[in-house]
């Protein structure tokens, strides 16, 4: 399933040390994980007459530097069998990501079913969907079926909106 | 034979019956559909079963396990697509036979084998777990550290792709869990002045979002793959022929199956690959694999259905998850308020042996589903993913909002789907991560407490030979890939 394979480097070979896609997943798993170690020297301590084996921050200390020690590792093995990405992202990718932001935008600032709806609508039509009827059954129907199932069966109570307030009033 | 009786329990009861339907139904369903399958659809029902008892929420899980298990190989026979990656293997004989015109018998083949391997490993789990459970009575804190650790090392070794991008993934699951209060001290870890975070992260946003939403991702990057699909008139049951050529493949991939699953690992992927090379070596027509045997059916899927039953056994026994999908079985007992472990077979014999029951009743019935439903099921792939996802998303988000009404958990699983794309996408498994989510508080918990015991002493942990053991096995562990990478070598597997 992943799209990454070692092999005797075909993409990765011919491109600069530090522009590698290892180099450049390792250094942001790296740069993550000791933002993160510096953050675990704010944690509170337990004064030592009350400490009790070791110290909050002692574990996830520990696990962050195991995974820098990891991913360094990993680094140095794909020097020897470079990765290979096997294609560059497509643009429905790049939209599913745009519309879980806008999808977060109205959720936030509009409405719940709002956001699903839109959300729902854009992924058929920009993975190719183009029948008006299956766009408006998985964009309306289908979220509107969940919508009541969740709301009369399981007691849910969505958050309100310009659409839920006027199903809810309703 | 008291507890035995209790295996009756599901036949008894109509709620359950109707459970274990609807769980077979829908776990045959999400094994048809190419990147969906038991661990993500039992993901993205978790939510659902909160308004069910324990037994019923547990039972239909393991339904859609077993029934999902065995729907990979539906896909795998007719358009050469596994439908889950257990039914992998299925595909390197299933396939040709189809195009021989033998669609039938290769789905017949399929449905006998995986229904055998996957009775014959409920009744490894009846005998074994109650055995291993009984062992764990003889476990305190360090001893259940060790076997934390061995649990995390074998899955980071015998899983799918890098053993040490595994321990990464591992590592960085066992790090989610330290989020929020600590147990200890009440001191607030990586909560960043968010309040929820307090409570630590849920694992059901965190399961859907790196299984449901970053495989829906990853479909939205192989929308222009075209499946070729072979025609299925009716599924045939094997000939007496057949019956004499695979009834020892049969038997010993359910063996090899079985003995994978109860290994903390990716239970039937690896069984069924494992199953499929030892049908082919113990095989008299060897030239046969990979043009259309029978046997290489048989083998693959006796052995994936039989790591079913086998990952329930550390599951239900230790705590410790078999196999990625046995992980949210595991977070299922969690959120119900049941602890696996001895304990569990002692007090509640009865929520035990109605989950072995209803195991053993899921086998049977996905063989009469698949029997005769095939054809339907069949039909279920030609739904288009570009309706299929926008559905499971809607799903996805109202079940992840009913939990506890707050939208920071469907937040959390829009940015776990992100983060499980880019791990799958370079090459990181996501199933670490939640084996170390789920395993997280326990090998903090035990490891903190065991100093406590040991006064600070580390060394002491030499001191207690089961602890020793489950080390000297970690690292063994460690050491196993490259045993492993000898012997994919040698029959060819990459």
């Amino acid at each position: 399933m992943n799209d990454v394979q070692k092999s005797k480097g075909v993409n990765d070979k011919n491109s600069p040390l530090f522009f590698s896609i290892s180099f450049r997943v390792i250094f942001i798993i790296n740069l993550i994980s000791i933002l993160l170690l510096y953050l675990t020297f704010t944690f509170d301590e337990v004064p030592p007459i009350l400490n009790r084996g070791i110290q909050p921050a002692t574990f996830p200390k520990g696990l962050l530097i195991l995974i820098i020690f990891l991913s360094s590792i990993v680094y140095f093995l794909s020097l020897k069998n470079p990765w290979k990405l096997k294609k560059t992202l497509p643009k429905p990718f790049y939209i599913t990501l745009i519309s879980f932001i806008i999808f977060s935008l109205i959720c936030n600032y509009l409405d719940f079913f709002l956001g699903i709806a839109t959300l729902s609508a854009m992924i058929a039509y920009f993975w190719g969907e183009r029948r008006i009827l299956y766009i408006f059954i998985v964009s309306i129907i289908f979220p509107l079926i969940v919508f009541v199932f969740f709301e009369t069966i399981l007691g849910l109570r969505f958050p309100g909106g310009i659409i839920t307030n006027l199903y809810y009033n309703f | 034979m008291e507890n035995l009786s209790f295996m009756l329990a599901p036949l008894l009861s109509s709620k359950l019956i109707l459970v274990l339907i609807f769980g077979t139904l829908f776990g045959l369903i999400l094994g048809v559909l190419p990147g969906l399958g038991p661990t993500t659809g039992g993901a993205l029902i978790l939510p659902f079963t909160m308004s069910l008892d324990p037994l019923s929420a547990i039972v239909l899980l393991t339904a859609i396990y077993c029934a999902g298990t065995y729907g990979g190989a539906i896909t795998a026979v007719l358009i050469n697509t596994p439908g889950t990656p257990a039914a992998a293997a299925t595909c390197l004989d299933g396939y040709p036979l189809a195009q021989k015109g033998e669609a039938g018998r290769a789905l017949g083949m399929a449905t006998v084998s995986s229904t055998i391997g996957g009775i014959f490993s409920v009744v490894i789990l009846v005998f074994f777990a109650p055995l291993l459970a009984q062992l764990a009575y003889e476990f305190g804190q360090p001893e259940y550290f060790a076997l934390a650790i061995f649990g995390l090392t074998m899955l980071a070794s015998i899983g799918e792709g890098s053993p040490i991008k595994n321990l990464i993934a591992g590592a960085f699951g066992i790090l989610i869990s330290t989020v929020g209060k600590d147990f200890m001290t009440s001191i607030d870890r990586f909560t960043f002045g968010i309040n929820e975070f307090s409570e630590g992260i849920g694992f059901i946003p965190v399961v859907v979002g790196l299984f449901a939403i970053s495989e829906m991702l990853t479909q939205s990057t192989l929308l222009d793959q075209v499946f070729k699909r072979v025609a299925l008139k009716a599924v045939k049951l094997p000939s007496i022929l057949d019956y004499k050529k695979t009834w020892k493949t049969i038997l010993r991939s359910s063996g090899i199956g079985s003995f994978i699953g109860i290994l903390p690992a990716e239970g039937g992927t690896v069984a069924s690959l494992i199953g499929y090379s030892e049908a082919k070596r113990w095989s008299k027509n060897p030239e046969e694999f990979g043009k259309g045997s029978v046997e290489g059916i048989a083998g693959a899927e006796a052995a994936n259905n039989a790591a079913t039953g086998g990952a329930m056994v550390p599951t239900l026994a230790l705590g410790i998850p078999g196999s990625a999908t046995t992980a949210v079985i595991l977070t299922g007992l969690i959120i119900h308020g049941v602890r696996p472990g001895p304990d569990l077979f002692r007090e509640q014999p009865d929520f035990l042996y109605g989950i072995f029951g209803s195991m053993l009743i899921a086998n049977i019935l996905f063989f009469i589903f698949g029997f005769f439903g095939a054809k339907i099921f069949a039909r279920i792939t030609l739904i288009p993913n570009k309706l299929l996802w926008p559905m499971i998303f809607a799903v996805s988000v109202c079940g992840i909002y009913s939990l506890s009404q707050s939208m920071l958990d469907v937040w959390i699983m829009i940015f776990f789907g992100v983060i499980g794309f880019f791990m799958r996408r370079y090459g990181f498994s996501v199933v670490p991560v939640i084996i170390g989510l789920i395993l997280g508080e326990l090998v903090e918990g035990t490891l903190r407490q065991s100093l406590v015991i040991f006064e600070g002493n580390w060394l002491l942990f030499l001191t207690r030979p089961i602890a020793i053991t489950f080390f000297i096995l970690s690292l063994i562990a460690l050491i196993f890939p490259l045993i492993r990478k000898k012997k994919n070598e040698q029959f060819g597997f990459k």
